[in-house]
């Protein structure tokens, strides 16, 4: 049985470990979209570039496989690091209409 | 311009076309309807139910509407046209907004939740009023939003109104009616909940519209190996990240702050945090999100770089005219008109969420909290006559775009050109550091807003103007070194103004507690 999130400071705590998990996550994309980018791409020209179904390596690496990559961490990440809490109710009163 | 098809070709899809309007605009109206009803029989008054939908949206509307909301008519008209020109590089660009979706729920999406719950707010505005308790803030930002968000729905509208010029050969006045008039009205009756119905019902269809686009290509040019034989002898430079020598690294760069992180600064993508049930539709809809929005960028860019198999580009005026001419020239009339639906639909609901965000920050933010004498709201008859109000200023706001279209204010013209920028200097550190910055206060916030947003427009028409004595950061975009200051001045001033109170600090930090 998992432990339920219950009060203020756990959601909160809760909060900022998945806000720094999307940052994580955000940065882990950057890089690895950079590196087989304009990393890969630096490597060659057009003329000896490797190609993949007719896509040069530092575009199928970067915008195919990365897609597919970031698709797969997102499911990871949102399993396992975000929780499902009660977010509370509608303030009482401040609603004038 | 390119050549139009036969009146036949033209009357099959403009119907196509009425029909799909005409579903919005029912569906948009019924579901409004029905969530009016749940949120009347559970005590949520007419302000929660019209300007945020009853906080109700599920997992597979807010992705949608998330992405609905930030994929304008450029994802399918002007971005491939460019993609055609510049290469699989302008694809590579274009990725950048694979973890958008997620960037936003993931740092925005339950913070904003549980504050927006406890204080009622239903805008950013409400937000940012609860967290710096400071009239000029509210001021700045309902100022700020109102002007950028007009110049961009006007944007918007004309390129929508164009694409039909350039479909059918009619005046663009009769497609600005035709689907300005369908947006207005579902908007305006239905406020929230039918901007993301149909926002919905829009995304469906602009990931329909992408995979028609890219089949019709691949087949028209004989297959994928024959297609990139092809490309490599008549557009040799696809391949190459630079496009022979023409984009800029540094340029690209500067994307990851302007459809990247900058986003977070958009009022109209963030305000999505404040809508939807609870933390499962959250979860999908950062999955649904990441997906979508991923396949769309990929498909839609990379049919752009596929083009050039399949038809001659370098014979049209401007590559505004790439996705047009493969549809003219290859699509059946029905499929077309499914597959104009899309761009649209990009259209129409980046317009509806800006029109009730700008209504709202007119009537909730400025009207409610600094016109209206507090004795007058707790009168029975207000409650009606706030419902009116709010409709009656959502149409006014359209209709006033509609005629700016038709007759275009040079000074609305000159402000869309930095609205995207302008708005995410304006709210991008007033909204995350708020969030996450216990010392964020008042100060740091007007400074941040006023001084983000003088360096962006300064910088940008001081470029445009001197394009031989640019300014430049590292030889990017306007939008960096305006953020950056934008940053610097929010932590300056607010480590000099006076700190948040007790009352806020528990309200929005409970772990110090």
């Amino acid at each position: 049985m998992q432990h339920q999130i219950k009060t203020e400071f756990e959601k909160n705590q809760q909060i900022k470990k998945e806000a720094l998990a999307s940052i994580a996550l955000y940065v882990a994309f950057f890089i690895w979209w950079y590196v087989t980018g304009y990393g890969l791409a630096g490597t060659g020209t057009p003329q000896t570039y490797t190609y993949v179904m007719g896509l040069p390596m530092w575009f199928f690496l970067s915008c195919v496989v990365g897609y597919v990559l970031f698709c797969v961490a997102s499911v990871l990440v949102v399993k396992f690091v975000f929780k499902d809490f009660d977010l509370g109710e509608e303030a009482e009163g401040g609603e004038q209409a | 311009m390119i050549k139009h098809a036969s009146t036949s070709y033209t009357i099959i899809l403009i119907s196509v076309l009425v029909i799909y309007l005409l579903i919005n605009l029912v569906v948009g109206l019924w579901t409004s309807k029905k969530q009016a009803q749940i949120d009347k029989a559970e005590g949520k008054g007419f302000i929660n139910n019209y300007f945020i939908g009853g906080r109700s949206m599920g997992g597979l509307v807010l992705a949608m509407t998330l992405i609905a909301t930030f994929t304008s008519a450029s994802s399918f008209i002007g971005g491939p046209g460019v993609a055609s020109a510049k290469g699989l590089v302008w694809v590579y660009l274009s990725m950048i907004q694979v973890p958008t979706a997620f960037i936003i729920l993931g740092i925005l999406g339950k913070k904003f939740a549980i504050i927006s719950r406890k204080t009622n707010a239903v805008t950013i505005t409400d937000y940012l009023r609860a967290r710096y308790k400071s009239t000029p803030v509210v001021i700045i930002s309902s100022v700020c939003l109102v002007l950028f968000f007009i110049a961009q729905m006007m944007s918007q509208f004309l390129g929508g109104a164009i694409l039909f010029q350039t479909i059918t050969g009619l005046s663009y006045i009769y497609g600005l009616i035709l689907f300005g008039i369908v947006v207005i009205i579902y908007t305006t009756i239905g406020g929230f909940k039918a901007v993301v119905t149909t926002d919905t019902i829009q995304g469906l269809v602009m990931v329909l519209g992408a995979i028609i686009l890219i089949v019709t290509i691949v087949t028209q040019a004989g297959g994928f190996d024959a297609m990139t034989a092809k490309l490599q002898e008549v557009t040799p430079n696809y391949a190459d990240i630079t496009s022979g020598g023409t984009t800029a690294k540094a340029y690209v760069m500067s994307f990851w702050v302007l459809v990247g992180i900058g986003v977070l600064g958009l009022p109209q993508t963030a305000v999505r945090g404040m809508g939807f049930k609870d933390t499962k539709s959250l979860h999908n809809a950062i999955i649904y999100g990441t997906i979508v929005v991923g396949f769309l960028m990929l498909v839609m860019h990379i049919s752009g770089v596929f083009a050039p198999a399949v038809i001659d580009t370098a014979a049209l005026d401007s590559t505004d005219y790439v996705v047009p001419k493969i549809m003219l020239q290859y699509m059946h009339p029905v499929v077309a008109g499914l597959f104009i639906a899309a761009p649209l639909a990009a259209i129409m609901s980046t317009v509806s969420s800006l029109l009730i965000l700008a209504s709202a920050a007119i009537v909730k933010d400025i009207y409610l909290n600094y016109i209206v004498k507090d004795e007058k709201k707790s009168l029975p008859q207000f409650s009606k006559k706030i419902s009116n109000i709010s409709m009656f200023t959502t149409l006014i706001i359209g209709l006033i775009v509609m005629v700016f279209v038709i007759k275009p204010p040079s000074a609305i013209v000159w402000i869309n050109l930095f609205a995207m920028g302008g708005l995410e200097c304006a709210f991008f550190c007033p909204i995350l550091f708020g969030l996450y910055w216990k010392k964020a206060n008042a100060l740091g916030s007007v400074m941040s807003s006023i001084l983000g947003v003088a360096a962006f427009l300064f910088i940008s028409s001081w470029n445009t103007g001197h394009p031989e004595a640019v300014i430049s950061l590292f030889g990017t975009s306007p939008i960096v070194p305006s953020i950056l200051i934008s940053i610097a001045a929010f932590v300056i001033f607010s480590l000099i103004g006076k700190k948040p109170d007790q009352e806020t600090l528990d309200l929005f930090y409970p772990e110090q507690a």
